[in-house]
């Protein structure tokens, strides 16, 4: 059964559609990727799944469930976590004390908290920064504690919105297996991501919108070899 | 030792009247406890929740006026106004926080100014009620002596710097700051920025209001000028908080203290006392530029430029 279900959705901001008309599913323990150029409204997407905004027309069902006209907090209390494009750290706590604060959606006290936020801040690999204030951290810093802090609200599924956007290599490489090991633990993963290698190398599917529409989608193989797809990246093939 | 402190500070406090001081100081000690309860409720508020209040006076006002009216229209000893006033601020947060709450960062400090000039404009007019602005008398005084007045207020005090401290190291305090560091980030963690804002309000509310229940029965005599006043309540309440130390646990305490303290020194000096409002506006200016997390939030930097001073001189 599909983990989660996107309907017919369109958001209009006054006349301008950023998505119109997107249908797409999400098998449980997949990951799917979210890849398109700049303006096609991966972003808005994740914002509709999130409850950020409720879309103009369609709905998304989580479970079954209907989900698409509820807060954020609800939707996250059901179990879909994400993270940011801009970073949001909560700048004046330290490291530790972010992942506690999500980490309080599922327990009460302060000592299971701190032991679900110590055992996510060791999965991402942020042990030696526990008592750094997040505001003094580098961006690839930055954004493992996105992904500890979605990871500490117990998530069925995460949405990870560029997670890898501006990182070194050797980030790339730490980052991608962490995604891999996220994904063994069965959290199904959506994600929005610009370097083709990285989505390549991990989606299980991958839908490509363009203009705000749903261009293609199948599998990595699929999506590489298909002629719209390449024509929207890389301009229109010159005939021969 | 500093796990003690409080408890120390208490006994000390508590010990204060038997040594028996005059009734100035103890009207000041009065005060100075009074206004830092003031100070720890906006503090949980605009400090550790960010929505930064101007209309503390709102509050403040209808817990004094629940006292006053409670004596002028029932007859009732307005020390009842204590405890009735955590219902009706209660209830009057409730109705606020819907409207003020939607709001966010400057449209929610207009909001709240706009909430207490609103209150105070009513309370001036509304004269079947409130007694315009003749105010409310308090005939019968329960005591003449200070002294009780002192332990009534260092209790309320007291109650409030536990309660305050249990919430802040609790999950609603996480809550709290994660709303203040970013609205978005928290709504989408989980958090119902909504309700924390509404509790924040709530208990920010009330125990500004049990301090204003508590003024009408001290000073005997309330008017919306007094209690309703943007100047003398809201803005005090803000530079208390700013002087001592934005979400700081000392910070309303050392901040109420000096404000006191300062306001009656500059009163007393000839002269220059109805001009105490500009010293006020000096002293934030000063203390924005110089130490912008208060006195207790910016402590070692203190010691650095007074240290620096010594060194040079």
């Amino acid at each position: 059964m599909s983990l989660l279900q996107v309907k017919g959705v369109s958001m209009f901001f006054g006349g301008l559609a950023a998505i119109s008309d997107v249908s797409f599913d999400i098998q449980k323990g997949d990951i799917l990727g979210l890849i398109g150029p700049n303006g096609a409204g991966k972003t808005t997407m994740f914002n509709v799944v999130n409850g950020f905004y409720a879309p103009s027309r369609g709905e998304v069902f989580f479970k079954g469930k209907k989900i698409s006209g509820l807060k954020p907090h609800q939707i996250c209390k059901l179990g879909v976590a994400r993270t940011f494009q801009v970073v949001k750290p909560l700048q004046r706590m330290s490291v530790l004390d972010n992942v506690i604060a999500s980490a309080y959606l599922r327990v009460n006290n302060r000592g299971e908290a701190e032991d679900i936020a110590r055992e996510k801040i060791k999965f991402t690999g942020l042990h030696d920064d526990v008592n750094v204030i997040s505001k003094g951290l580098p961006l690839g810093k930055r954004k493992k504690l996105e992904i500890a802090r979605a990871l500490a609200t117990q998530p069925e599924m995460l949405m990870l919105d560029e997670s890898f956007a501006g990182l070194n290599p050797a980030e790339l490489d730490e980052s991608i297996e962490i995604i891999r090991k996220i994904k063994e633990r069965g959290i199904t993963i959506m994600i929005i991501e610009h370097h083709m290698k990285v989505i390549m190398a991990i989606s299980d599917r991958i839908v490509v919108l363009s203009y705000g529409q749903k261009l293609a989608e199948g599998t990595p193989n699929e999506i590489g070899n298909n002629p719209l797809v390449v024509e929207a990246y890389l301009g229109e093939a010159e005939s021969a | 030792m500093k796990r003690y402190l409080p408890l120390i500070i208490l006994a000390i406090l508590a010990v204060l009247p038997v040594i028996g001081l005059s009734t100035y100081m103890m009207h000041i000690l009065i005060l100075v406890i009074m206004w830092s309860v003031i100070g720890m409720s906006w503090n949980l508020l605009g400090g550790y929740c960010g929505q930064v209040s101007f209309g503390h006076a709102a509050y403040f006002g209808v817990g004094a006026y629940t006292a006053g009216v409670l004596y002028s229209k029932f007859d009732l000893s307005p020390w009842w106004g204590l405890p009735l006033c955590v219902v009706v601020v209660a209830l009057f947060s409730l109705v606020l926080g819907f409207i003020v709450l939607r709001l966010r960062g400057p449209f929610f400090a207009l909001a709240t100014l706009a909430s207490g000039e609103v209150m105070r404009i009513t309370a001036e007019n509304w004269v079947d009620f409130t007694g315009g602005t003749m105010g409310i008398l308090i005939q019968r005084r329960t005591w003449v002596e200070k002294t009780w007045y002192f332990y009534i207020i260092l209790i309320i005090a007291a109650l409030t710097f536990f309660m305050i401290k249990k919430l802040v190291e609790s999950k609603l305090g996480y809550y709290f700051v994660a709303i203040r560091e970013d609205q978005d980030a928290a709504e989408s963690l989980g958090i119902n920025t909504t309700l924390y804002k509404t509790i924040a309000l709530c208990i920010s509310g009330v125990i500004t209001g049990i301090a204003g229940a508590f003024y009408t029965n001290y000073m005997g005599y309330i008017d919306p000028h007094v209690v309703f006043a943007l100047h003398d309540i809201s803005i005090i309440t803000i530079m208390i908080v700013m002087v001592g130390g934005v979400a700081t646990f000392w910070g309303p305490y050392v901040g109420a203290l000096i404000m006191v303290l300062l306001a009656e020194y500059i009163r007393s000096i000839p002269g220059l006392g109805a001009a105490h409002q500009t010293f006020f506006g000096i002293l934030l200016i000063v203390i924005i530029i110089f130490l912008p997390n208060g006195i207790v939030g910016d402590f070692q930097k203190l010691k650095r430029l007074v240290g620096l001073r010594r060194a040079s001189g």
